[in-house]
């Protein structure tokens, strides 16, 4: 017992990123997610949320990014330089920024697809029930091509996705993007029953620090590829400086700077 | 002027119907060669729809494996066991370029994806000649040449024989595409790689399954072709007519390999020996280009192409 409450699930130590050789885009990133916890990663775009999460599930290398420093261990196993498949099957899934369900296939053969590196398919089965029992939606659009769902749907099917593979880890990044607030609540709170109910441990990289404080257990603040802050979620949402950066809730006006940042990030939010 | 629409519009099927028997053998040829051309294009498909390259080797790959197949029955082995053979050499070489050319390009633009085939072209062009010699080969697999009579119809056993093959062919691939779990895996990498690798299809398989499987299309098409017309070097610029029959039915689509070549093999035929006479002759030869000119014009996607999923 005591082993395992030192050893988290994923620890991330130091890990240092570049891109074409020449970009150093993460710079020393450390943090770790405890079984069955669900951890938060905050930051503005371009912090190095999603490259921290590429680096763990190895996809980063089908960008031409690189990991240079630093260690990545999933339940003692180092992880890096392994093939994203291997990653997969070792119990980590990525949901992908973007949602990126495949288009031209139904919304079950996405789900089905991705019970691939499973062996046992009578499982896969019985896992598509658990997906629509949480999916409720995605039963009804079970025969509807996955391009013409909605952008919701579009996150649900790439969520059930991930969960077909039986995932102990799954590293979702950005899943609010370009939904609107109901949704948005909707798919977290499935997020936190997953957690709850299946024991899914989560970290979850998103800008909408609300919402990601709401069902997170603990914090990770990013900025210019640094984690800057760290913290219990509930630490986090009554600091002084996550409130009024991330969260929007203090005085404006007092830095000149806040306001470009806010304005910015309000229209990114318009645009996606 | 009134003479010439007769000449156009009307004279053409007055004919046809003043000998039934001799549209069907027109149509009949029109089928086989349609099916051979459609057997080539659906080499390209399955390679376009699993990885997004553009095949241009898949010519050559259908005159290597026909190489392969008659330098091995050359020597006396069993029709059988050069099938068996030349199936091993095929995915062997699906292994190959999967370890050689696309692996050391990941994530390189198409273009030049699409090079690299142009290379693999000239070198399988090449190296099959440099092993089995350059010279016009018989291939002889046993299913003789002949024709028979079906109430007036002549029927060649051959083009029966390659008919029959190539529907259950497309049948299995079909299958194979959307009831197996490597093939739904197939089209997801067709649809987005990232994607695919996120949730553990290993591409690497992925790309040795689907050459592999272009390598026994490639058989298929090379024994027909290479039975009906000797295997030469110039059975690898049939790869040439494929090209309007992935236009005309689709770049993704394997129904529309089948139909779009369908369509071009019965409509040079039936052009030619019908409207032929009036502008000379040779209509084969431009017509399936033609008719590609005029699908990209109204319907660039083709018949059956994937529609590009937009959402607004």
């Amino acid at each position: 017992m005591a082993s395992d409450a030192t050893r988290p699930l994923l620890s991330v130590k130091n890990v240092e990123v570049i891109y074409d050789h020449v970009i150093l885009v993460l710079k020393g990133v450390s943090l770790s997610v405890p079984e069955g916890g669900i951890v938060a990663l905050l930051g503005a775009n371009g912090a190095g949320k999603s490259t921290t999460l590429k680096a763990i599930s190895g996809l980063l290398r089908t960008e031409r990014g690189e990991v240079t420093k630093g260690v990545i261990e999933f339940r003692g196993d180092p992880t890096l330089r392994r093939d994203p498949s291997e990653v997969v099957r070792r119990g980590i899934v990525q949901v992908m920024e973007g949602r990126h369900v495949f288009e031209h296939l139904t919304v079950e053969e996405n789900l089905l697809t991705g019970a691939y590196t499973r062996r046992d398919g009578h499982a896969a089965q019985r896992d598509l029930d658990l997906v629509y029992r949480y999916f409720p939606r995605l039963a009804e659009r079970r025969g509807f091509a996955a391009g013409y769902v909605s952008g919701g749907e579009q996150q649900m099917v790439a969520i059930g996705r991930a969960l077909m593979a039986r995932p102990t880890l799954m590293l979702l990044d950005e899943p609010s993007m370009g939904l609107a607030p109901m949704l948005v609540k909707e798919i977290f709170d499935i997020v936190a029953r997953l957690n709850r109910e299946e024991g899914l441990a989560v970290l979850l990289a998103e800008q909408n620090a609300t919402m990601a404080l709401r069902v997170a257990q603990y914090g990770y603040v990013m900025e210019n590829g640094r984690i800057v802050l760290d913290g219990d979620a509930r630490t986090i949402s009554e600091n002084e400086d996550i409130k009024e950066f991330y969260l929007g809730l203090t005085g404006v006006g007092q830095r000149k700077s806040y306001r470009d940042v806010k304005h910015y990030r309000r229209r990114k939010r318009w645009l996606s | 002027m009134t003479d010439l629409l007769y000449l156009v519009a009307v004279a053409p099927f007055t004919d046809m119907a003043g000998s039934p028997a001799f549209l069907v053998e027109v149509l009949l040829g029109g089928v086989f060669a349609g099916l051979m051309y459609s057997l080539v294009a659906l080499g390209f498909v399955l390679i376009f729809k699993a990885s997004g390259v553009f095949n241009f080797a898949q010519g050559v790959m259908v005159l290597f494996a026909a190489l392969t197949l008659v330098g091995l029955l050359e020597r006396g082995v069993p029709v059988v066991v050069a099938l068996a053979l030349t199936t091993a050499v095929m995915v062997a070489l699906a292994f190959a370029i999967e370890r050689l050319v696309l692996r050391p390009l990941v994530n390189q633009e198409h273009i030049i994806l699409f090079m690299a085939t142009i290379g693999l072209n000239f070198f399988l062009e090449g190296f099959g000649e440099m092993v089995w010699g350059a010279n016009v080969k018989r291939l002889d697999i046993g299913i003789p040449d002949r024709s028979f009579i079906v109430r007036g119809v002549q029927i060649n056993q051959l083009e029966l024989t390659a008919a029959l093959t190539a529907a259950v062919l497309v049948t299995v691939l079909a299958l194979f595409f959307q009831k197996t779990r490597i093939g739904r895996a197939l089209r997801a990498v067709a649809d987005d790689h990232e994607a695919a690798l996120s949730i553990g299809i290993p591409l690497k398989t992925i790309w040795v399954v689907v050459w592999s499987v272009a390598g026994v299309v490639a058989i298929v098409a090379g024994v027909m072709w290479g039975a009906k017309s000797g295997v030469q070097f110039s059975l690898s610029l049939i790869a040439l007519k494929a090209l309007p029959v992935l236009i005309l039915g689709g770049f993704e689509s394997v129904p529309g390999a089948i139909v779009g070549g369908l369509i071009i093999g019965v409509g040079e035929k039936v052009g030619e020996v019908y409207w032929g006479p009036l502008v000379g002759g040779a209509i084969e030869n431009w017509f399936a280009y033609v008719l590609a000119l005029a699908f990209l014009l109204a319907r660039p996607q083709g018949l059956f192409g994937e529609k590009i999923i937009e959402r607004v």
